[in-house]
């Protein structure tokens, strides 16, 4: 990692760099104005490329975008790296024929889990790969039937087989005494479906394999030849908790490949909006972290000001989830700037009473016993699995998009922090997400003070195909919304990446060598969606 | 702190509950102005909710997203109602043997299963037991198995992989046992179905007695939904008292 230091000293010779690695064996090319270099390059150089990136020059995996055309497959690696260097967009194109790529996984873990959905979805191998099948598409769908692909009709219920009765989750711990623990889909409380196969041999959990995607509701095909404002709507509602940010990705996809700017008025409220959202998120995480550890009056006291935020959101907006708002261009309602800074002070109150609570919590000693040196995720494995958001701060990692790929209103410099910490523990996590609590508490503020006048929306624009990442540091961390937009207007690829499958796939990292009874209390710590994850 | 805090605590179903921000409201149905000789149009809906039924305009509630787009982008918008008793029964009509009331008049204990939701409708069950809402003081209690529920919370479209894991938990709890399916997902299926991979409704599934419309129904509409399940009285729909300008969506 020491390597990477002189690349990041000098962002603007990055491409540069790059230029003079890989022009011999690569096509690369660099859009200097957006920011984007792109390699195209051939499947046997994809590994070193990708290893190159990624440990030598401290690039962050970001997503992995498979579009299949009726002649050949595309399968774009997007990274992005810190400094403001912009992203590098690793192309490979494939035969249609020819379903083998090399896996990188091994050079950049945070791929795994990428690869696996993509070979469920799309039938490709990815060859090294260890484990792949049985990923997104449960026991009951048949072999060789790959939702993702252009044949495969998304409109119709498909017809099932019967679940198998032998059938058996993997088991990796070989020792005497050794047993499994299933936990999920349903839980005993308001959790959601997901499912864990705890192994042990005794009090300790050894190991930890999730099950995901019994929430999968096919985001990613649904929008496929769908318009617009149609998928618009399902950026929103796939992720109710975090539904301003990914409606903002969408939309900030859609002004890029059309090449529009939003008003700085919009802009602003946009960013206003984000944080508020975030602090309630935030605030709602603390409560469940409290209600893990049966901490009944903190769970309260915190629940009562989640419930007079979410209130709040809904005086300011309409909806209580800040459903409806964004649109490609701007935002459906504007707000006054009497409403925004009346937000600004009942906040600061509302801010008050969680500091007296966050006091509280510093000394209660029962409390902290429980999340103290638990659920530790080193700074090693967060950069490994290419952690990010409030988990990867709470090891170390600063990676916040606000600063490294500032959008919209960030690009303005508003004065913040990131809070960092460095145990990696249940704690630490929790102190992070009262920090950025303050945080967002203060860039409301200053925004409401500082409104900038004029119009919510840009001048009516006309859909032109293209294709484009849009981008937020959502309230969990970075998501990634890559929409590709045919000549028809219609979406022709819509690829997202949230924050909750990039952490769930640590999430292993903090829950072994733990014992079982601090499981929930370090997935509370985690405060991950799985409706985020599963989309 | 505890004691300090005061009561919290909403008087509903006592009586309704005023204060700002509990709903986020929905749109309602117009008569249309044709009746006056004027053309009228219906406001766009992406969710295709809002159709034309002879001279009214109405809102189909178990379709309808909470979008905005009738009252905001509408050239002719809908008006908005401040409400959320949204809670309708499903079976009463047809299925005397089916009716709401009575076993059920008691305290009863209450089973979630969340099969697809994005969250949002989750969060606001959550809010059930907190302070503002706490339907324990109404006798209605979370239990963590099947086994021992009385009526079965059911939230998301219902995908693929939770179809067998939503009948296992029906079929496991005892009879009599109903089934409160919540929010426009659960309804219809929303924006996701039904697909390739999402039923479209609980309904598909499992029998639904009482269904709770909205994206995502505030948590009194869902008290409203238990007081139904129970046969308890529930006060005639009374239009919120706002602020002029808190009115506008």
């Amino acid at each position: 990692m020491q390597q990477g230091a002189h690349y990041s000293s000098n962002p603007a010779n990055f491409t540069d760099i790059v230029v003079s690695r890989w022009a011999e064996e690569a096509k690369v090319s660099a859009d200097r104005e957006k920011l984007i270099i792109l390699i195209q390059c051939a499947s046997e150089k994809l590994q070193g490329i990708c290893r190159w990136l990624f440990a030598e020059t401290e690039c962050r995996f970001a997503t992995l975008v498979v579009q299949e055309t009726s002649s050949e497959w595309l399968l774009r690696y997007i990274f992005y790296g810190d400094f403001e260097r912009g992203q590098v967009h690793v192309l490979v194109r494939q035969p249609h024929a020819y379903k083998m790529i090399p896996s990188i996984s091994e050079q950049v873990h945070a791929a795994d889990w990428h690869e696996r959905e993509v070979e469920d979805l799309f039938g490709l191998t990815f060859e090294g790969h260890p484990r792949l099948g049985d990923f997104v598409l449960h026991e009951e769908w048949p072999d060789g039937v790959n939702p993702m692909r252009l044949s495969f009709d998304a409109c119709k219920p498909y017809p099932h087989r019967e679940v198998d009765p032998e059938w058996q989750p993997v088991k990796i711990l070989q020792a005497s005494g050794a047993f499994m623990m299933p936990i999920g889909p349903i839980y005993s409380d308001y959790a959601e479906s997901a499912q864990f196969f705890l192994e042990t041999v005794g009090e300790d959990v050894v190991r930890t394999t999730p099950r995901f995607f019994y929430k999968y509701r096919g985001l990613e095909k649904l929008a496929e030849g769908r318009s617009i404002e149609q998928v618009l709507l399902m950026a929103e509602r796939f992720s109710g908790t975090s539904a301003f940010a990914h409606s903002l990705a969408f939309c900030q996809a859609v002004e890029q490949v059309c090449g529009i700017q939003p008003p700085a008025r919009a802009q602003a409220l946009r960013a206003l909006l984000g944080e508020l959202e975030r602090l309630r998120h935030h605030v709602g995480a603390i409560a469940s972290i409290c209600g893990s550890t049966a901490l009944a009056v903190a769970t309260s006291q915190t629940s009562i000001l989640e419930e007079e935020l979410l209130r709040l959101t809904c005086i300011l907006t309409g909806h209580r989830y800040l459903f409806g708002l964004n649109v490609p261009g701007g935002l459906s309602l504007d707000l006054s700037d009497e409403k925004c800074i009346d937000l600004s002070v009942s906040i600061a109150s509302l801010l008050g009473r969680l500091n007296d609570l966050q006091e509280m919590l510093r000394f209660s000693s029962s409390f902290l016993d429980r999340i103290e040196e638990v659920g530790i995720v080193s700074r090693q494995g967060a950069v490994s699995y290419g952690l990010v958001g409030p988990i990867a701060r709470a090891s170390g990692v600063s990676c916040d998009l606000r600063k490294i790929l500032p959008y919209g209103f960030y690009n303005n410099a508003p004065e913040f922090s990131t809070p960092v910490e460095s145990e990696g523990d249940g704690y630490a996590r929790l102190r992070v997400l009262f920090g950025e609590v303050k945080e967002s508490a203060s860039i409301i503020r200053q925004i409401a003070f500082s409104l900038p006048s004029g119009g919510i929306t840009s001048e009516h624009f006309d859909i032109v195909p293209g294709q484009a990442l849009g981008w937020v540091e959502a309230p969990l961390g970075a998501a990634f919304h890559w929409l590709s937009i045919g000549n028809d207007s219609k979406v022709a690829r819509y690829r997202v990446t949230p924050p909750s499958f990039t952490n769930w796939h640590g999430f292993h990292l903090a829950a072994e060598e733990f014992a079982f009874q601090d499981f929930p209390i370090i997935m509370a710590t985690f405060a991950l969606s799985n409706a985020e994850s599963d989309r | 702190m505890g004691l300090r805090t005061g009561i919290k605590t909403t008087q509903y179903p006592d009586s309704a509950e005023t204060a700002p921000g509990v709903t986020p409201g929905r749109p309602c149905g117009i008569v249309t102005a044709e009746a006056e000789g004027k053309t009228s149009e219906v406001p766009p809906c992406p969710a295709e909710a809002i159709h034309l039924r002879g001279d009214r305009i109405s809102v189909d509630y178990p379709r309808c997203v909470q979008c905005f787009r009738c009252v905001r982008s509408a050239r002719e918008p809908l008006d908005y109602e401040w409400s959320y008793e949204w809670a309708l029964p499903m079976t009463e009509d047809r299925d005397p043997s089916r009716r709401l009331g009575k076993p059920f008049a008691r305290s009863i204990h209450l089973r979630l299963v969340d099969a697809g939701a994005c969250r949002a409708c989750l969060s606001e069950i959550e809010q059930l037991g907190k302070p503002y809402y706490n339907i324990h003081r109404l006798g209605f209690f979370m239990t963590p198995t099947p086994r021992q529920a009385d009526v079965l919370l059911a939230v998301g479209p219902v995908t693929d992989n939770m179809r067998l894991p939503l009948q296992k938990a029906y079929d496991a709890m005892a009879t009599p046992k109903k089934v409160i399916a919540i929010g426009t997902c659960a309804l219809s299926g929303g924006v996701f179905g039904p697909s390739f991979t999402s039923e479209g409704g609980v309904a598909k599934v499992i029998p639904v007695d009482v269904a709770i419309p909205g994206c995502p129904p505030p948590p009194l509409a869902m008290i409203h939904g238990l007081m139904l399940v129970a046969g308890r009285q529930v006060p005639a729909q009374t239009e919120l008292d706002l602020p002029s300008e808190r009115r506008t969506p």
